[in-house]
């Protein structure tokens, strides 16, 4: 199916979306720990992002006019090792060495791995460094995107508000914050920790153009980033409703997996999961 | 080539603008970034002469520092002006993580350092900087002595592929160079003799020398070092000194914990140079509070108290020092 604006649902993009859930597994299961939910509720954006909506390639990782991604949920860099792999941006190889004394590929996002921008892991940083390079590329005159992921109970940082307000007043048409909206923290549901709601009202305060939209349907994913900024002159904010623990039945909504490590039993359910869902999108195409 | 001449000068903080301004000229990429603090930094003339190459970002020092991290990391070259007392406390993880940690060339201008602003009370007071710089890996640490020391490590800053923390006050300061220009990355012995050694840094470079004035009346020869870099430390220069005089004093405007004096005993006891040794610092104990050099006196660092704790270092049985 292919709507007015050239987006049309991909079997192949679904299909390998499912089976890097698979991947996130397989790494932290590698090495016994890992940030396990979170980096699944956020895995289908990462993978518009890579292979539908960033304009970077291995052959531009440094290139000054490439898009940027800033992870600023650094925790969920299973994710983004995966993804980035699957993009051919990092070295297959390197995934064996995942968190083992003296690697590159440590428990939260760094910028020594090719291909990761910046080095993030104390939450609130993020979006700060999106707005530096939002308006270095606008001074420099290129016409490259900042893309910034955050989680919503990294949102109770104030800095992220500091960063919001200055992205408004400097006008950064070029800065896209998407908001991994789980509505889960490590200690319970984020309503409960800290109420972050009402995101959209509170981003449309600061001077935002707001989008919510489902975090898991690829097209709508695609077609909203594809697509920011919306209005030239104001940053843009997608609210992305996700589940954390994305794919795996037994994993969706469950708090105990923002930190746990599969056991064979365990995986034997996760690789069925994936399994029936690659199926499924198979037989319907 | 420095401009500046003997006699009294400008505070530290004012030569900030020409020399940014002079910099700006011929480098498109000079950014300066402002937490509410162009006024306070004295940068009106150059927010007027570039006044696209001004980032304000409102009173936010973490967003300051996260936004000059996302600019250095694509090419700018950004001056990062507010506070010291603000800047390196408030927005310490973002330098630790953003600046250090990622390797974004930020040039840290903290400003009305120390205790510049007196009697405004510990809130405005930045003596745990070098402390908490000095432990954060890749980041030189620059207080310079007088007009022509900053002007040089400004100049250092631009032309460093890193990220360096220059901390400038805000009194008019004598030169204590007799000519420019000032190699930055070195010590500077301005006067030298075998008694006593005296190493300063920043704003206590002259109240030393003040000391040795007065400590030559009384026969005692001293060497006084300007010792700009708080890191990395010119040991060769420090060693030297030290194997030479019979008594050592390090004194800084900075607590004692975690400055210059911890890290010149520390390699003198590496390095096994014996000799009598007082770091003199702000002590472990809530502030005094008054102008700037009162306050220093106070705690020893004038150039009265600074001699006699020297002269003591002579005696057979020196006094045991107080904070250390």
């Amino acid at each position: 199916m292919t709507t007015g604006d050239g987006v049309r649902a991909d079997v192949g993009l679904a299909v390998r979306a499912a089976e890097y859930r698979l991947d996130v597994l397989d790494l932290i299961r590698s090495a016994g720990g890992g940030h396990t939910a979170g980096s699944l509720s956020f895995v289908d954006i990462l993978t518009v992002l890579y292979e539908r909506v960033l304009r970077i390639s291995p052959e531009t990782l440094r290139h000054p006019e490439r898009d940027r991604y800033v992870q600023s949920k650094g925790h969920a860099v299973e994710a983004l090792y995966v993804v980035l792999a699957g993009a051919g941006l990092l070295d297959r190889a390197l995934l064996d060495t995942y968190l083992r004394f003296g690697t590159k590929l440590v428990g939260h996002a760094t910028s020594s791995v090719p291909g990761i921008e910046q080095s993030t892991g104390a939450l609130g940083h993020g979006l700060s460094i999106g707005v530096g390079m939002a308006i270095a590329g606008r001074q420099n005159g290129f016409r490259y995107r900042v893309f910034v992921l955050l989680g919503d109970g990294e949102l109770a940082e104030g800095s992220v508000w500091e960063a919001a307000m200055s992205a408004a007043h400097h006008g950064l048409g070029n800065l896209v914050a998407i908001v991994d909206r789980n509505r889960q923290q490590i200690a319970g549901p984020t309503a409960e920790i800290m109420n972050s709601e009402p995101l959209a009202e509170k981003f449309a305060a600061f001077g935002w153009t707001v989008h919510e939209i489902d975090g898991h349907d690829l097209v709508q994913i695609e077609r909203t980033l594809s697509s920011a900024p919306a209005v030239p002159g104001r940053p843009t904010v997608v609210l992305a409703d996700t589940v954390k623990g994305s794919g795996i039945s037994f994993m969706e909504h469950d708090i105990r997996w923002h930190h746990r490590v599969p056991d064979d039993e365990e995986y034997a359910i996760a690789r069925r999961d994936v399994e029936n869902r690659v199926a499924e999108l198979r037989s319907r195409a | 080539m420095s401009r500046h001449t003997a006699g009294p000068g400008l505070a530290n903080l004012e030569v900030l603008d020409a020399t940014l301004r002079d910099l700006a000229r011929s480098d498109p990429a000079i950014r300066v970034l402002t937490a509410d603090s162009r006024v306070s930094g004295r940068l009106g003339p150059f927010a007027r002469e570039f006044p696209d190459r001004v980032v304000e970002l409102g009173i936010a020092e973490q967003n300051l520092v996260g936004v000059a991290a996302g600019l250095a990391s694509c090419g700018m070259k950004p001056f990062v002006v507010s506070p010291a007392c603000f800047l390196t406390a408030r927005a310490l993880e973002q330098i630790k993580v953003d600046v250090g940690y990622s390797g974004n060339a930020v040039r840290l201008v903290g400003i009305s350092a120390g205790i510049s602003y007196g009697a405004l009370g510990a809130s405005h007071h930045s003596i745990a900087d070098f402390a908490a710089l000095r432990a954060i890996p890749g980041i030189p640490v620059v207080a310079p002595a007088d007009n022509c020391e900053a002007e040089a490590a400004i100049r250092l800053a631009a032309a460093t592929d890193g990220p360096l923390y220059v901390r400038l006050g805000k009194r008019a300061l004598a030169c204590v160079h007799e000519s420019g220009p000032v190699a930055i990355e070195r010590a500077t012995r301005l006067r030298t003799g075998d008694d006593i050694g005296i190493i300063a840094t920043g704003e206590t470079v002259g109240i030393a020398l003040g000391a040795a004035t007065a400590l030559a009346l009384g026969g005692v020869e001293t060497t006084v070092v300007s010792m700009p870099m708080v890191r990395p430390l010119d040991t060769a220069t420090l060693f030297d000194v030290a194997r030479r005089v019979r008594g050592l004093v390090v004194t800084e405007e900075h607590s004692v914990h975690g400055g210059l004096g911890e890290a010149c005993a520390a390699v003198l006891m590496t390095e096994g140079i014996p000799v009598r040794f007082r770091a003199l610092g702000i002590p472990d104990e809530p502030i005094v509070n008054g102008p700037q050099l009162d306050v220093l006196a106070h705690y020893g660092i004038g150039t009265d108290q600074l001699a006699a704790l020297a002269r003591g270092l002579l005696d057979r049985n020196p006094p045991r020092s107080s904070v250390l």
